[in-house]
């Protein structure tokens, strides 16, 4: 027993002090160069894949929102969405989004219609260009799936009377131009961040300016039929399947894991894994928070626990963190989540006084939890100026771009749907296919 | 007394019960049923293959009036239900032998 102990004493004295001699030189000595870009890759993939996973969450949130007449539609929509995100991100927004060298306009405007090209088939290091970054094909599939996150946060507004085709051209538009654009002002080394906007996995970039398109969407697109009374009163229309959105929300919550945790951008070091940790971790608490603030709100003002309003709450939460996921505590985190679920309960009555019909919230909930989570960085050390001037130009853009797109699709094939297509539902008028057929076939 | 049986396109719902509690109807039965008339069914397409869609949704309403607010109640549902395009529905009337008010006992029009 004895020797046993002293052989268990040695060898970790001999672990320690090769530890101490080592503490002299960098992290990368520790991960050899190799394993770094491994890691950083493996980070992008897998983050890349839960972020990819969110559409899932998308899909089943919405379903479940909509009324039944609707459902088979909005599926079509997201899934739609997201392959015109991966072929155009492909075709046009990876490059537009990160120009390097190939700026058109230094700063604001990188080359469009450029190809993503990946690096050939058994890579070896020389043939890598930053051996310090991660594959170009998993940094274009982690980065695509946020161009498809952007699209699907329109989808959900829109609802219920759009007709298809108009808003597949839109995503066409707003996942080779629109996003790319925006978003390389900033994680492209564009203007914004040369400005010191700080925007850590895309509470602006990708929630706020999918809001921002969304918004200008229901403006053009006008409220559905019979929601809002002459007296200035609103008509509920109660969504079809309360289990879909909830595990839709569940989903999202998984998701955000990859969204926040894989824009570190690099796992080859301690410090990177333990920031990939504190990232998880402050996600996973600012929903919560958020989920609980939006409880608490509903049980004190409507008496009665909202069940979609905790969902939204929740994705508030979500939202408010993605701006600066790693700095703030595990409290700082819960705060800022609880603040966006908060806003989300005020926010979405506040659109139906404005007569702005949001099907499922995206607005509040992405758009203006969005701002709030893009302006609370300035609890961890942001310049309130430049996330202003951030968050404002962001919006701006995509609103405006998106209001010119919507009403010239008005005007060359119309938006919306007939008023009778509108109230028979559009699965059957613009698929001719019932979400929840039953007997319907003879 | 008499049940008026009313079939009606589904959107059309809130109008009715709105017109209907203006007369002074207060209780209505709602169910969501699937039938045709003579608005046939129209094809549809599934996975490559034709089907022929033969029921379509409508709501069906069942309330039960006293005689003197009967042709009240019927005019009303039609004048409200209509749109003139095929599908809008049907009006049937039948005697109702009795009504009884469960929590009270009461019997006859003071049940409805």
């Amino acid at each position: 027993m004895l020797s046993l102990i002293k052989i268990f004493v040695s060898a970790l004295i001999c672990i320690v002090s090769t530890t101490i001699l080592h503490a002299e030189e960098t992290n990368t000595d520790l991960v050899s160069a190799h394993g770094v870009f491994v890691f950083n890759t493996l980070l992008f993939l897998i983050g890349g894949f839960l972020v990819m996973w969110m559409a899932a969450g998308f899909a089943m949130l919405e379903a479940g929102l909509v009324r039944s007449k609707n459902v088979t539609t909005q599926l079509t929509k997201n899934i739609a969405l997201f392959s015109i995100a991966a072929i155009a991100y492909f075709l046009v927004g990876f490059n537009l989004m990160y120009p390097g060298d190939g700026w058109l306009i230094t700063g604001y405007l990188g080359p469009i219609f450029s190809l993503t090209g990946l690096e050939p088939v058994g890579a070896t290091a020389e043939q890598i260009g930053d051996l310090g970054y991660a594959s170009v094909g998993s940094d274009f599939f982690f980065q695509l799936m946020f161009c498809a996150t952007t699209a699907s946060i329109v989808s959900g507004t829109i609802a219920e009377r759009m007709k298809l085709w108009p808003f597949l051209i839109f995503t066409v538009l707003l996942t080779a131009f629109l996003y790319p654009i925006e978003a390389s002002w900033q994680w492209g080394g564009g203007w914004l961040s040369e400005l010191g906007f700080s925007d850590f996995a895309g509470s602006t970039l990708v929630h706020a300016a999918g809001a921002s398109a969304a918004l200008a969407g229901a403006i053009v697109l006008g409220p559905r039929i019979g929601k809002y009374k002459d007296d200035g009163s609103v008509n509920p229309m109660p969504g079809s399947n309360m289990p879909l959105a909830t595990l839709g929300t569940f989903i999202l919550w998984l998701g955000w894991f990859g969204f926040n945790g894989g824009s570190q951008l690099a796992l080859g070091s301690i410090g990177d894994a333990a920031d990939v940790s504190r990232i998880f971790t402050n996600t996973n608490t600012a929903a919560a928070g958020g989920a609980l603030a939006a409880l608490i709100l509903t049980q004190i003002m409507y008496k009665k626990i909202d069940l979609t309003m905790v969902l939204n709450g929740a994705l508030a939460g979500l939202v408010s963190i993605t701006a600066e996921p790693l700095a703030p505590s595990i409290g700082g985190a819960t705060l800022i989540g609880a603040i966006g679920g908060a806003i989300v309960v005020f926010a979405v009555p506040m659109l139906d006084k404005l007569k702005i019909d949001d099907v499922v919230g995206a607005i509040s909930v992405h758009g203006i939890a969005g701002i709030w989570g893009t302006i609370a960085v300035i609890f961890s050390g942001g310049s309130f100026g430049a996330q202003i001037i951030g968050t404002v130009s962001i919006c701006l853009f995509i609103f405006i771009l998106s209001f010119v797109i919507w009403y010239v699709l008005d005007m060359i094939m119309g938006i919306r749907v007939s008023e009778e297509d509108e109230l028979t539902g559009l699965d059957t008028t613009e698929l001719g296919m019932d979400a929840y057929p039953d007997f319907s076939k003879s | 007394m008499k049940i008026i049986i009313a079939v009606i396109k589904p959107f059309k719902l809130e109008e009715v019960r709105e017109k209907l509690t203006e007369i002074g109807v207060q209780g209505l039965m709602v169910s969501e049923i699937k039938g045709y008339g003579r608005q046939a069914g129209h094809t549809e397409m599934y996975r490559g293959a034709e089907y022929v869609v033969n029921y379509i949704p409508k709501i069906r309403l069942e309330l039960v009036v006293p005689d003197n607010n009967v042709s009240k109640a019927t005019d009303i549902i039609s004048e409200t239900a209509k749109t003139g395009k095929i599908g809008d529905g049907k009006i049937f009337v039948l005697n109702v032998e009795d009504a009884i008010r469960i929590r009270t006992g009461e019997t006859g029009d003071n049940a409805i």
